[in-house]
């Protein structure tokens, strides 16, 4: 960080998200709107910290389930019925000889909702205890976990494809499992921790610590 | 308005906007978070692209994505099949998860651009231009459609082994409504239509004996 380094809070001035006007605060933090486009504006986005590690540990909860359950079961005629877990499903890929699909969904599912997950910890963590060197590092890493979440979707919509598709009489069927329902909740729910964190905490932080030590 | 300092909305640094030379864009001088690109005052071009993709996406909704034959008997997906399908398993968060991201956000999308640029290209403002925009910035994280389609590649290969499988023609206008889409959002600039939406305020010209103000470094 420069020394003389001023940002719109400093200043006493609000910035609005929607429009990007700046505007000078006309009352109490809960009475100000933008003077142009009229949203409510904050100087952070309200409760940031507090929803994030809530969506973020509840997310956290659920990845045990969403890769411990099956996420779809499939019964037919000739092979018997058997489930697949997310693993599972990735390994008959691979077997198969699909291998960059089978990587791809990998990727999708398991490394990016983890990854995730941890980087946004990784941040949370650092905004609470102080952020002194890498404030860079941290909000190039949440830029990306705004890029990335949402394709951890993917495995959803094959289930949802195969569940459609694959209902065929006396041939083969393909219903959802619950493990399906907990991985749907792990990406809303990691999707809504990373939107609800205000990027501008990690500067404030730094700038806190630079000050008090 | 060029010489109004403007914050940063990732890192909220003050900097004062300077004039962009063709192709290149703003970015923050400390976060490097874009902050904006060009004035750009066309609005034929994001209109096209978001009436194409509305037609693109009637279509879509209307025709079988993929089919599926095995043993005489054949199967097909149409988008909102597939929404439903989870539904009458007993999956109803997840069935209205798939609805909301491949059906509603798109077509809420397209609405509010369509509400924003038909008036504003006629030289009128629409009267809930706000509401549309923050709309528009909202829901746009939960639009999928490019994961869905990843998604039927996959699946396509998982069944390749035990069926035909038979392209729709939802699949072909389901591609061409990806690019359509994200075509009309990457034309659509803010800034124009908010300059067109109130030009006569000030910027925030009174608070202007500011203590720092970065340029904002311009960036290939
Ligand atoms: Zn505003
Ligand atoms: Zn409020
Ligand atoms: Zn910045």
């Amino acid at each position: 960080m420069r020394p003389h380094d001023l940002t719109a809070a400093d200043a006493g001035l609000l910035s609005c998200l929607t429009c990007g006007l700046l505007s000078q605060p006309a009352g109490d933090d809960e009475s100000n709107a933008c003077p142009r486009c009229g949203t409510h504006l904050h100087m952070r986005k309200p409760g940031s910290l507090l929803k994030s590690w809530t969506f973020l540990v509840t997310a956290m909860i659920l990845y045990l389930p969403a890769n411990l359950l099956p996420i779809m079961e499939t019964d037919q005629l000739l092979y018997g019925s058997h489930s697949d877990t997310i693993m599972s499903g990735i390994v008959s890929l691979w077997k198969a000889g699909s291998w960059l699909l089978a990587i791809i969904v990998f990727v999708a599912s398991i490394v990016v909702p983890l990854l995730k997950m941890l980087s946004l910890l990784t941040i949370l963590i650092a905004v609470h205890r102080g952020v002194s060197v890498h404030c860079y590092d941290l909000a190039k890493l949440y830029r990306l976990l705004e890029i990335v979440g949402r394709w951890s979707m993917l495995d959803i919509f094959v289930v949802a494809i195969l569940v459609t598709l694959v209902q065929l009489q006396f041939v083969a069927a393909v219903t959802p499992g619950k493990g399906a329902a907990a991985f749907g909740a792990v990406v809303v729910l990691s999707m809504l921790a990373t939107m609800s964190f205000d990027p501008r905490l990690i500067w404030d932080s730094a700038a806190h610590k630079k000050l008090h030590g | 308005m060029q010489s109004a300092l403007i914050a940063c909305p990732e890192c909220d640094l003050l900097q004062r906007p300077t004039a962009l030379a063709e192709h290149t864009v703003a970015r923050c001088s400390r976060c490097f978070a874009l902050l904006y690109q060009p004035l750009d005052d066309d609005l034929d071009r994001p209109l096209a692209f978001t009436l194409a993709a509305c037609i693109l996406f009637v279509i879509s909704n209307a025709f079988p994505i993929v089919g599926l034959e095995v043993q005489g008997q054949t199967t097909s997906a149409t988008l909102f099949g597939t929404a439903q399908a989870l539904a009458m398993q007993n999956m109803k968060l997840l069935s209205a998860l798939v609805f909301f991201t491949t059906i509603l956000v798109p077509a809420v999308q397209l609405s509010a651009m369509v509400y924003l640029l038909v008036p504003l290209r006629a030289g009128r403002v629409p009267r809930r231009l706000p509401l549309a925009v923050r709309v528009l910035q909202a829901i746009r994280p939960w639009g999928m459609i490019e994961v869905f389609i990843l998604g039927l590649l996959v699946s396509l290969v998982k069944l390749g082994a035990m069926a035909r499988v038979v392209p729709g023609i939802g699949l072909w206008s389901f591609g061409a409504l990806l690019f359509a889409i994200a075509a009309a959002v990457a034309s659509f600039d803010a800034r124009v239509i908010w300059s067109r939406y109130d030009p006569s305020l000030p910027g925030t010209d009174d608070q202007n004996r500011s203590r720092s103000s970065h340029a904002a470094a311009p960036a290939p």
